[in-house]
């Protein structure tokens, strides 16, 4: 736990709940597309509440955990410093604003939805959104060259995954147990060898 | 007025108790299920919401995730877009709350028992075993999302989102101008 060489000089620990919910405001509103690319920049560099290692290793836990990584990250640094006042205005300072934003658009889209422009509008904006998340599965795909479990039964995992949730439309618990169990287990065993 | 008020409060379907149980329900259970992120659950949502109850269009529900997209903040928020189409204002707290709840309480308690094992074997093996199905689940989402505008204009549909695809691994650029351009393009019905 010592500070390392590469660590920067002077971490520096927020004021209050107060500041937390501010700068979790302003780099949620930031964040077009996703707010986890904003939060090292402002965390790290800007804020200097963590260290580039200690973001990493918070960042590795969140995304492990369910539930939405950022948001899991939010509340990982604001327990950090304030305990659960600290988790709850990190959370709120990334979720409200946003979500007051979000919510306006959804009731213009009500409103505007009888006209075909509009229609279309919303159309082309799906379609640009599944690219987006095509685009986001394409880039973890990469990742897993280095993945314990080896390239051939990682691309039949995601495989059973893509049919049996995408094509047959099961319900997504006993596929995420099933499979998420079998999966882990390879890994587990790949792991000890 | 009244109505308009009622539409915005508790949505347009006139929900009954066991519905609002049940939509908060479904989406608590998604919650410990999206391991890779909100959005993966996003099929699950969609064959509840829209195949099992009937509440939305298959196009309705793209157009929610399209909206959240469009907006700043973190991606979970398609969440609440899509409650609200369901149950107003009510039913982005029953779809948020069910969302975030299990994976907030989850979350606090693993952090406070310490983030020090996070390099356990276990831990590992399970990040390991989770990243191929975070992948297919992704790819289904995809699809899932492009299902109800394929029809239409297939190939135009297609070629649409692989340059969404390329757009993102090949420029820096930020994901809302090809979002924006999306709707240009839609608005201009290339897309029918």
């Amino acid at each position: 736990m010592n500070a390392g060489t590469d660590e920067p000089p002077a971490l520096r620990t927020p004021a209050s709940p107060g500041e937390m919910f501010r700068v979790f405001t302003r780099m949620a509103l930031q964040g077009f597309g996703g707010v986890l690319p904003v939060t090292q920049r402002e965390l790290v560099e800007r804020q200097r509440w963590l260290s580039p290692q200690q973001f990493v290793e918070m960042l590795s836990l969140a995304q492990v955990l369910p539930g939405p990584n950022v948001v899991n990250l939010a509340l990982m640094i604001g327990d950090r410093f304030f305990g659960t006042r600290g988790a709850a205005a990190a959370m709120a300072g990334l979720l409200a604003a946003p979500l007051v934003v979000v919510i306006a658009l959804a009731v213009l889209a009500l409103q505007l939805q009888a006209h075909p422009w509009a229609a279309g509008a919303l159309k082309g904006m799906g379609v640009v959104s599944a690219g987006l998340v095509i685009a986001t599965a394409s880039k973890l795909a990469g990742s897993l060259r280095s993945n314990p479990l080896g390239l051939p039964l990682c691309v039949g995992a995601a495989l059973l995954a893509l049919a049996a949730i995408g094509v047959l439309r099961w319900p997504l618990v006993g596929v995420v147990l099933a499979l998420g169990a079998t999966s882990t287990a390879l890994a587990w065993w790949k792991l000890g060898r | 007025m009244g109505s308009l008020a009622t539409t915005w409060l508790t949505g347009p379907l006139g929900l009954g108790a066991a519905d609002w149980l049940q939509l908060l329900l479904h989406f608590t259970l998604l919650s410990l299920l999206a391991v890779g992120g909100a959005i993966t659950t996003a099929p699950d949502m969609q064959r509840f919401v829209v195949a099992e109850r009937g509440w939305m269009s298959s196009a309705d529900f793209t157009s929610s995730v399209a909206l959240a997209q469009a907006a700043p903040g973190p991606n979970v928020l398609f969440v609440a877009v899509i409650g609200f189409n369901v149950g107003g204002l009510a039913g982005v707290v029953a779809t948020m709350v069910g969302t975030l709840l299990p994976s907030t309480l989850l979350t606090l308690s693993v952090t406070r028992w310490g983030a020090k094992h996070s390099q356990a074997r276990l831990l590992r093996a399970f990040n390991a075993g989770m990243a191929p199905l975070t992948l297919g689940l992704l790819l289904a989402t995809g699809w899932v999302l492009l299902e109800p505008h394929v029809a239409g204009a297939p190939l135009t549909v297609a070629l649409a989102a692989a340059a969404t695809v390329a757009f993102i691994r090949w420029t820096r650029l930020s994901p809302l101008w090809a979002v924006l351009t999306g709707a240009v393009a839609g608005a201009a019905g290339w897309l029918d």
